[in-house]
């Protein structure tokens, strides 16, 4: 009995299950803590934990789930191509912002995690953590990061800009929707996005760009800002 | 549904067949979704074609995630030696791009508007 809690389908069927109970629960509560996917994560690994399932086994099935997150960044195309005519209006300030936050981005989490104390291979694990999964693995894998980290950095960032991302974006003076969905999608790609979406799908193309850009500079310009700062591959 | 998806996998399997041609070290995805933004504005594809599962995908966005999250209990030995580092860094250098992005797009747009208008 206690073998069909590995079962491959019975796990995606909890996924789906958590997810949705801590979708009800934040509707319910309204408490921003209580985010959805962070939730359904802590969840799932205490119900592994509890049972002694290890995580090639849960991904087993969950990479049914992560599938689906290819064919959902091509989907980003559509609310980009609604927003063509404004990106082209403002083409030489996106364009200044975006190489602006890619390269703080990438200096900052450098500086900071060497600061504190952060290892030679976790501080290549977190430099390319504001951009989307495969880019940041495909980054951290070529440098020498470890990438499992890398993964559950990118995720965690984007949770915190989901959360918090249009509150810091207030408090920094951040007013234009325009300004505040790329900027939110710069930092914390599709997961912020998502968040950018529940407030309009014009906020939301302008998040889906940012994240696409960013992606774009993180993959260019990653391995040479890591070597100025003097971590040669 | 069937044309939906065909379109948006045909789009991913273009970008896999792009990377897989050239090396580029981009994502399939990224690729797919700026060439699907291309057609849509080129007028090979009508947007009333895939916007239902766009948006289906699109609003899900968070959910797909869920499976790589769950990956952080792989390097709970890594995280419980150096969590500092990592929780701080993290946090300070999202707020400083939400910041400096922000920051940046309008100073820019302001300044291009005035020239514009001198």
């Amino acid at each position: 009995m206690i073998e069909f809690l590995h079962n491959k389908i019975f796990l995606i069927a909890l996924t789906f299950i958590v997810y949705l109970g801590s979708q009800w629960l934040q509707n319910r509560l309204r408490v921003v803590l209580l985010n959805p996917i962070l939730l359904t994560i802590i969840v799932l690994i205490g119900y592994l934990v509890l049972f002694d399932i290890d995580y090639p086994t849960y991904r087993a099935g969950g990479e049914y789930i992560e599938f689906w997150l290819k064919p959902a960044v091509v989907a980003l195309g559509v609310p980009l191509y609604r927003q063509l005519e404004t990106i082209k209006k403002q083409l030489l300030p996106i364009l200044m912002a975006e190489l602006a936050g890619c390269v703080i981005g990438i200096v900052s989490v450098v500086v900071t995690a060497e600061l504190l104390g952060a290892t030679r291979d976790v501080v290549i694990s977190l430099a390319p953590k504001a951009v989307t999964t495969p880019i940041a693995i495909e980054i951290s894998q070529s440098l020498g990061g470890i990438t499992p980290l890398t993964a559950a950095v990118v995720v965690c960032t984007g949770i915190f800009g989901n959360l918090a991302g249009f509150r810091i974006a207030r408090l920094s003076r951040v007013h234009s929707p325009i300004a505040s969905g790329l900027s939110v999608g710069t930092a914390s790609h599709a997961v912020g996005t998502a968040a950018a979406m529940n407030r309009s799908h014009r906020w939301g193309a302008f998040s889906s760009l940012g994240l696409t850009l960013n992606g774009l500079l993180t993959a260019l310009l990653a391995p040479s800002i890591l070597e100025l700062l003097g971590y040669t591959p | 549904m069937i044309l939906q998806c065909s379109i948006i996998f045909g789009f991913l399997a273009i970008g896999e067949l792009i990377v897989y041609l050239t090396g580029l070290p981009l994502p399939s995805g990224i690729i797919g979704m700026i060439l699907l933004t291309c057609s849509l504005k080129a007028g090979i594809i009508k947007v009333e074609w895939v916007e239902g599962l766009a948006d289906f995908l699109i609003r899900n966005l968070g959910f797909f995630f869920v499976p790589a999250g769950v990956g952080l209990m792989e390097c709970a030995g890594i995280i419980k030696e150096q969590w500092m580092p990592i929780v701080v860094a993290t946090i300070v250098s999202t707020a400083v791009i939400i910041a400096v992005t922000g920051q940046v797009h309008q100073f820019v747009r302001r300044s291009t508007r005035r020239l514009r208008h001198d």
